[in-house]
Formats: C-alpha cells, structure tokens, sequence
C-alpha cells in the first residue's frame, strides 16, 4: 500500500467542501430520521421534514434528543430501518427505565470500522501491525468497535480483550504488539506487572502508541503513563449513541481531537438554556448524526462538557478539534471504564425495604484498583437486633447493585442518621480518586 | 424474661462511645454488655436498669430493637451451663446468642437469646431452673 498521510481524502478537504457534506447529509439524515416512530411523531407534532432544512442554521429548528428519550423509546422507538436489517445491538448497562439499546445496520458497522480505521491510521497504525485490544468485549463498544477499525485497516489483531495481565504483557512480548487499545487506570496497573516480570517497557516491547478510551484522566496522568511506557497514548473520545469510539481522536499533535465532520455534525449549546455558544466557548457537546441509518440522532445532547480550539492543526486536517473533555452535565461517573448513573443506585436502594435512600457513593482507590462503594442508612424499623439479618440485607444489596451496574460494589450499612444531611441538592457522589489520575 | 437493647452501628472508632454517652447523660446504668462486630457492622446489646427509658435515650440512633432475653440464675460451679443448655436442645430450642457472668462467689446470670422465649421459659421452669424478671433481675445483679 503506497504511503499517504490521510488515510481518507476527506480528512483534509476545505471548510467549504465540509459544510455542503454536511447539509446533503443532514437533509438525508432527517428523512431517514422521520421512518422511526419517535423522530415521525415529534416531527409531524412541529410540522418539520427533510424541506424545512435548506441551510445548516436550519438545523436549530429541530428539537434537541436526550438520553431519556433513547429510554423512553426502549428498544425500537428511534429505529429507522426493517428490523431485519439490524446486524448488531450495542446496549448500556441498568434495567427496566435506565437502559438504551443501539441498533446498526451492515452500513453502519461498515462505516463505524472505517472511522476507527481513520483514527488508527492517523496514530500511525499500518496493515500488518500488531493491535492488542485490551478493551473488554461484548455489549460495550469498545471492544469491537476498534477491533472492527483495527482489522478494517489490515491490522493484525489481537482481541485479548481486559484482564490476565501478565498474559497480556506476554503477548505483547511474543506477538511484538505495535499498538494497545486500553483504560488509563489499567495500564497504570500493568506497569507494576511489568516490574513483577522484569520486563521494561521501553527496552523490552516494540510497542510505538497506545489509545486509551473509555474513562477519562487528567493530563498529568497521561504524562506519568508516556513517560513510563515510553509511548504516546492517543485520547479517544465516543459515544454509543453515535456509533462507539471513534467520534472524535487525537492526531499526533496530541492538541486536541479532531472530530469528524463528515460522520456527526457538532454544536457546543450553554446546558442551561440550550443557546448555541460560538467557537471557543465551553459547554454542552451536541451531536446529530450525518450517516447512520439504522438509528439516526438528531441534536443529541452528550452531557459531555467541552470547546473547540480555534486555529488550525499543523496536522493538516480540517475537522475541528475538541479540547480535553472537562466534565459532565448530569452526574453520570465512571468507574472501572463503565458508565453509572447515581439514579441507578438508587432504583435498587428503593427496592429495599431495609434501607431508605439516603445514601452517598464514595468513589476511591485501593491501591491503584478503583473502588465503588455505597453507604446507606438502616430504616430504624427494620432493625431485627441480630448481625446475621444485616449480614443478608448487605448481600442483597451487593447482588442487586452488581446486577445493575455490571460492578460489584462494596455495601457498607450506615446507622439512621448517619449520612450526613446538606442544604440544598444532596451530594450523591464523593469522588476521593487520586487526582492524579 | 428481661429486655435487652440491640443497637445497630457501624464498627468505627466513637459509636460504642456514643451509645454509653447517652446512656449516661440518662442516668441509666448498664449491667450487661456484649458487642458483636462483623466486617464494618455491629451490634451493641446492652441489659440496662431502666429499659424503656435507654430506649428513649437511644432512640436518636435510630436502629434500636428490644429484644427480650432469658436471665437464668444458676450456681456458679462446674456443670451449671452444661445442665442449662442441655434442657434447651432436650426441648429442640437453639440459642442464638449467650452470655453470662459470675454475680458473686456462688451464684452466676446467663443471658440467653433463644428462638422461642415462651418456650425456653417453660422448659427451664420445669427443669427447676429459676428465669428472672426484670425486678428479680435487678435485684440479683445488686
């Protein structure tokens, strides 16, 4: 394969030639849109179509999606083609009222495995490279979702997937890995694995970049983890709304992702009151996808918080870049690479006689292994006078938090006015994470 | 049959503090006391002199329970515990908690949490074995 530093010609193309893609996509996507029975109702309640959208400002006119309707509209309600042609199902963690599903086309994988192609290829990844996917498989996105980019590309992959970490220093050893898809905290954990080993990153692998997805750290902590792997380690940002990981990547410059233009069409909006914010200001990331068919989203609100960074990237691609996302809209956190909602947690205390909810999720480290832990109070009367009854009540709720959530919390039972009491909004969640990360 | 308070606390420094604080600051005087921790969960039960009123006191603990006991008098010499719970599994009752202690050089209290008090009662009462109640209790401990 002759070598060329996009491995997309649209990586580059002008301004200009982005925006027409845009607007041809953006009228396609609201047509295709209008065949699901929600964005079909919501349209014909506003009298909007495909005509009503001549020019990108147009795009204002139509309402903005939340993640509450992807919920309310569990499983179906945004599917936009015959069932029949829905190839695979990516689906969140939680139960009944908390969960979405995500529903693609053969198109649409298609087309996912090319922008994580694109990705790989702009942080050097080449046919014939070992990429060890160290990313866990299954529902979540992440796993196949570079595990299709990877091998779109010619990569020769490894789907390890998380976990049996010497197995995987062992791999990258023998199969002289080129590239790793990973969690910050995991690969901060497998340098003292490395060390039990006796292998030097630096000297002993052939390891030339890591991506690292699924959770977010700081740049401190991204500096410890290049310094010590001796790699850099590319930000990957995604959303299963839109496809998976992929949306958006940093190139070599490491100055920000460049988000694809020609797959989503971004706007930042002030989260308060949904007013579109010019370039350079913080706020709330929305997206409407430009070629999805299965499930296409308009105006979809990401909660993540972030800018675009002015100016061009000496990487020579116009898609605009997104700073380093700095937070969340609504009190979504992250654990262990999974995405957990406190009203999760919360769901499952009410249904427990035994404990009322007042409660506070305490987030801290354990060494380096993150910890989930829930404190919640007794209700007075359910105390039974014996240890073996609280014993039960504790694993009850362990199991159902696990269910829910896909982590095994630990459940500690806190005396009827122990939690503290605040003014104001009660704070559910205490992160005590090193900050460093 | 006398009362006994089940406290429910977390096993940190401070709460077995706290629970004799308010004891105190009622004026109530503890006669028995037995903890029982497991992992970060504990249970303080106390035999007090004026139960309904430590109730009260503990109420802003929130999780209290009275739980009614067995006090059993019995002399304090080789084979007295043995006699005891031998008439107890004779009448298939288990015992879910005990304790006990020497209340002077002849004599000795159990305090015995059973699955079925009425029938503990009985089955002690005819094996001759003497159940306090709370005044005969009181008086015993001095």
């Amino acid at each position: 394969m002759p070598s060329r530093s996009f491995y997309e010609e649209v990586e580059a193309v002008s301004c200009n030639t982005i925006r027409a893609l845009q607007l041809d996509r953006l009228r396609w996507t609201v047509a295709q849109a209008a065949r699901s029975p929600h964005y079909r109702k919501v349209f014909a309640q506003r009298g909007l179509g495909p005509e009503a959208i001549r020019s990108l400002e147009h795009l204002r006119r139509l309402p903005f999606t939340e993640k509450q309707d992807l919920r309310d509209n569990y499983p179906f309600g945004l599917l936009a083609v015959p069932k029949d042609r829905v190839v695979r199902l990516h689906h969140s963690s939680g139960t009944t009222g908390m969960a979405t599903a995500v529903l693609h086309s053969k198109k649409d994988i298609e087309e996912w495995a090319d922008l994580v192609a694109r990705c790989l290829y702009m942080a050097g990844l080449r046919p014939g490279d070992v990429f060890q996917n160290m990313m866990t498989y299954g529902l979540f996105t992440g796993g196949l979702g570079l595990h299709y980019g990877a091998e779109r590309l010619g990569a020769f992959v490894i789907p390890m997937g998380a976990g049996n970490s010497r197995r995987q220093i062992e791999f990258m050893r023998i199969f002289q890995a080129a590239a790793i898809h990973i969690i910050p905290s995991y690969a901060l954990a497998l340098l003292a694995t490395c060390e039990e080993m006796g292998v030097d990153p630096k000297r002993d692998l052939s390891l030339r970049f890591a991506v690292a997805g699924a959770e977010p750290y700081t740049e401190g902590a991204r500096q410890r983890l290049q310094d010590a792997w001796g790699i850099p380690f590319y930000n990957c940002y995604g959303l299963s709304e839109m496809c998976g990981p992929g949306v958006a990547f940093e190139c070599p410059e490491q100055n920000g992702l460049h988000l694809w233009e020609d797959f989503v069409l971004a706007e930042i909006i002030d989260p308060d009151t949904g007013e579109l914010l010019e370039d350079g200001k913080e706020g709330e990331l929305v997206l409407t996808s430009l070629t999805r068919e299965a499930m296409p989203l308009i105006r979809y609100r990401t909660r993540d918080l972030t800018s675009f960074l002015p100016g061009e990237c000496p990487c020579g691609r116009t898609h605009r870049r997104l700073s380093r996302f700095t937070g969340r809209t609504d009190d979504m956190f992250i654990i262990k690479g999974v995405n957990i909602f406190p009203q999760q947690i919360e769901r499952v205390l009410m249904s427990v006689p035994e404990v009322g909810t007042n409660y506070v999720i305490v987030l801290d480290r354990e060494g380096l292994v993150e910890r989930l832990t829930v404190r919640v109070e007794l209700v007075p009367e359910a105390f039974k006078g014996d240890l073996a009854q609280l014993r039960s009540v504790q694993d009850r709720i362990t199991h159902a938090l696990r269910e829910e959530t896909l982590v095994t919390p630990r459940v500690e039972l806190v005396e009827p006015g122990g939690i503290p009491r605040r003014e104001g909004k009660a704070v559910r969640v205490l992160d005590e994470r090193d900050k460093g990360m | 049959m006398i009362q006994q308070l089940a406290i429910f606390s977390e096993n940190k420094p401070g709460r077995l503090e706290r629970i004799a604080g308010a004891l105190s600051a009622a004026g109530i005087n503890i006669r028995a006391v037995h903890v029982a921790s497991l992992g970060e969960m504990g249970v303080v039960k106390v035999v007090v002199s004026r139960p309904d009123e430590a109730y009260e006191a503990l109420g802003e603990f929130g999780a209290v329970r009275k739980v009614p006991v067995l006090a059993v008098r019995v002399p304090d010499r080789p084979g007295a515990l043995h006699q005891v719970t031998a008439t107890l599994s004779k009448a298939g009752i288990n015992i879910e908690n005990a304790s006990g202690f020497a209340i002077s050089g002849s004599e000795a209290i159990l305090i015995l949490e059973v699955s079925d008090v009425g029938a503990a009662e009985r089955a002690l009462t005819e094996a001759e074995f003497k159940t306090l109640d709370e005044g005969e209790f009181e008086e015993a401990v001095g």
